[in-house]
């Protein structure tokens, strides 16, 4: 242990191995552990990737039966799902609905986020409830009494009757990813236009909306991609001229039976991309990290 | 900062959120209580003849359990992969927005893809089983769709991004300050999980729950396309379904609701209580 040459202050020099195992020990099992994450995270996205790759290669395929590749290439089924399907005029439905669901909800959805995070109110409690409801049960609960309304008011199975019950889960929605970024803009601009005599409708027309923009495009490109997205609602109460794309795809699978798979899986691959490119451009606006709280962007150093 | 002028006049403002409020009343409240209403209206019998029949009908009242037997294993699994992977995801590296954007790729599938996929790819022709036999992984046979693990898997593939992006918005929200001030008195990193992200998520993380565990309730469309839409995996909004536009029997279709309805606010109640057991104070140290 000692050396001759140093025979100077006895250091304590005990505790040092020990610390220092367990750090070792530490960064170990931190590595396991980072090491385990990406290879679950590898595996979710390999196997995603390889859904997606059947499906494509399906959609392509002449005919495969059973081997690593088809015989034979074409994109015919393209074609002949454009066809079958009517997936002109389903994908111009779709178009409607979703652009109807997405104008109504940011008109109603905007101005009711703006007093929930400016005014307190008595009965707000009840309405944050009323506007959180509709995302907390499964939208087959109201859809069922919601669809049997709509039949009786004969709104069920036109575009209207699809377009009333997209908009349930759709204004609630607008109002909670609305909420945060309003609360972010200083108040203090609201009350300079009051004080230079700006009207609600003309504060909400100069000031608000110009500086909600990022949070307006957000929430309109969310609910865009859940209104493409969303199947049960329009499943209940669409009609035969009223479906949106996922409902076609679903009853085109259900019903396939003289179908060719191909032909299903092309249009599959068709809803893919319309909904990939518009989650991308979503993606483009908004930062998912940033949806729920704001974050104050800490120099990392770490 | 407070404005010492009093309002006695009706602040105009709470106008603004009068067409809201009136369009959920019409469209949500009234259906709602209307389907209320009509379930305890049977076409014939007593007022309760819907609740008993579903609570005393084979086919309706297990229902119940195997719709929770897939919903809660995999809001669990979608919650339990989003946290971890979330929390490593949180400090921004160059490939944080790639990932991110990877991981959220599934959701623009659609359970229709995602369904036709997996129907090829974890078929018996397969890419999987080519490649287990191809590799001699395992001889026997494997069946992964038509029965309850392909309603499963392809439940987790598409609720999983949505849990993940939740859960990454709550941890990027709590200040980094207050973890590195334990990494100053010496915790690590699992420490630091466990005694200061865990209990400020945990509010978040009970809404993510909630919110993950709706989109696996109320499956419909993977359940009639991979699973056994007849046995293991009728689940109840299928028994629903076939009552409503099948028997034309809304009065029985809405009890069905709204029983879907109950058992779902049970849990959310059993979870925001749980939640309630955790910590509440504000995610930002110092100057907030």
């Amino acid at each position: 242990m000692s050396t001759v040459s140093q025979p100077v202050v006895p250091t304590p020099r005990k505790p040092i191995p020990r610390i220092a195992g367990r750090a070792i020990e530490r960064a170990w099992l931190d590595r396991v552990w980072s090491g385990f994450l990406w290879g679950v995270m590898l595996l979710f996205l390999l196997n995603i990737g390889a859904i997606i790759a059947a499906v494509a290669t399906s959609s392509f395929a002449r005919r495969w039966l059973g081997t690593w590749l088809p015989d034979g290439w074409t994109t015919n089924w393209y074609l002949a799902a454009w066809k079958e399907f009517q997936l002109g005029s389903v994908l111009w439905v779709t178009t409607e609905i979703v652009g109807a669901v997405v104008l109504i909800a940011l008109v109603l959805g905007v101005p009711a986020a703006y007093t929930l995070a400016r005014r307190d109110f008595p009965g707000k409690r009840f309405l944050m409830l009323l506007f959180l409801l509709p995302l907390m049960v499964p939208p087959i609960t109201y859809g069922i009494p919601l669809a049997t309304v709509l039949y009786k008011l004969r709104l069920a199975g036109t575009m209207n009757g699809v377009i009333l019950a997209n908009l349930i889960p759709a204004v609630p929605f607008v109002i909670l990813v609305m909420t945060p970024f309003i609360e972010q803009i200083d108040r203090n601009i609201e009350s300079a236009a009051r004080v230079f005599g700006a009207s609600t409708l003309q504060m909400f027309r100069h000031v608000l909306v110009p500086l909600l923009g990022p949070g307006i495009l957000a929430a309109s490109l969310l609910v865009l991609v859940r209104t493409i997205a969303l199947f049960e609602l329009t499943f209940l109460t669409a009609g035969p001229d009223s479906q949106t794309l996922v409902v076609a795809l679903y009853y085109a699978v259900f019903a396939a039976g003289v179908r060719a798979p191909q032909s299903v899986d092309a249009m599959a691959m068709i809803y893919m991309v319309v909904t990939l490119v518009w989650l991308l451009i979503a993606m483009r606006f908004v930062d998912p990290t940033q949806l729920v709280s704001r974050v104050k962007e800490h120099p990392q150093r770490a | 900062m407070a404005i010492p002028i009093q309002r006695v006049t009706f602040d105009r403002t709470l106008l603004l959120v009068m067409p809201a409020a009136l369009f959920m009343m019409l469209l949500f409240i009234y259906p709602f209580l209307y389907g209320l209403l009509l379930s305890l209206n049977p076409p014939e019998g007593d007022w309760l003849d819907n609740y008993q029949k579903f609570f005393t009908t084979d086919n309706l009242w297990p229902t119940i359990w195997t719709t929770l037997r897939l919903a809660v294993p995999v809001t669990l699994i979608n919650v339990g992969l989003a946290l971890p992977i979330a929390f490593k995801m949180r400090v921004h590296t160059r490939y944080q927005r790639w990932i991110t954007t990877i991981l959220v790729v599934p959701v623009s599938l659609g359970t229709v893809l995602i369904a036709e996929g997996m129907l090829t790819y974890f078929g018996p022709k397969g890419w999987l089983v080519q490649t287990i036999q191809f590799l001699h992984l395992y001889e026997g046979s494997i069946r992964l769709t038509h029965n309850f693990w392909g309603v499963l898997i392809s439940l987790v593939i598409s609720g999983f991004p949505f849990c993940f992006l939740l859960i990454l918005s709550y941890i990027t929200g709590i200040d980094p300050a207050l973890a590195r001030a334990a990494a100053t008195l010496g915790a690590g990193r699992a420490d630091q999980f466990r005694q200061i992200y865990l209990p400020l998520l945990a509010p978040g993380l009970a809404i993510c729950f909630c919110l993950a565990f709706v989109q696996s309730f109320s499956v419909f469309p993977s359940a009639v396309l991979l699973g056994a839409p007849a046995g293991p995996t009728r689940v109840i909004s299928i028994a629903a379904y076939e009552a409503a536009f099948e028997q034309y029997d809304y009065s029985l279709a809405s009890a069905i609701a709204m029983i879907m309805g109950f058992v779902q606010l049970l849990i959310v109640a059993a979870v925001l209580g749980l939640r309630n057991l955790f910590y509440r104070g504000p995610a930002m140290g110092g100057k907030g």
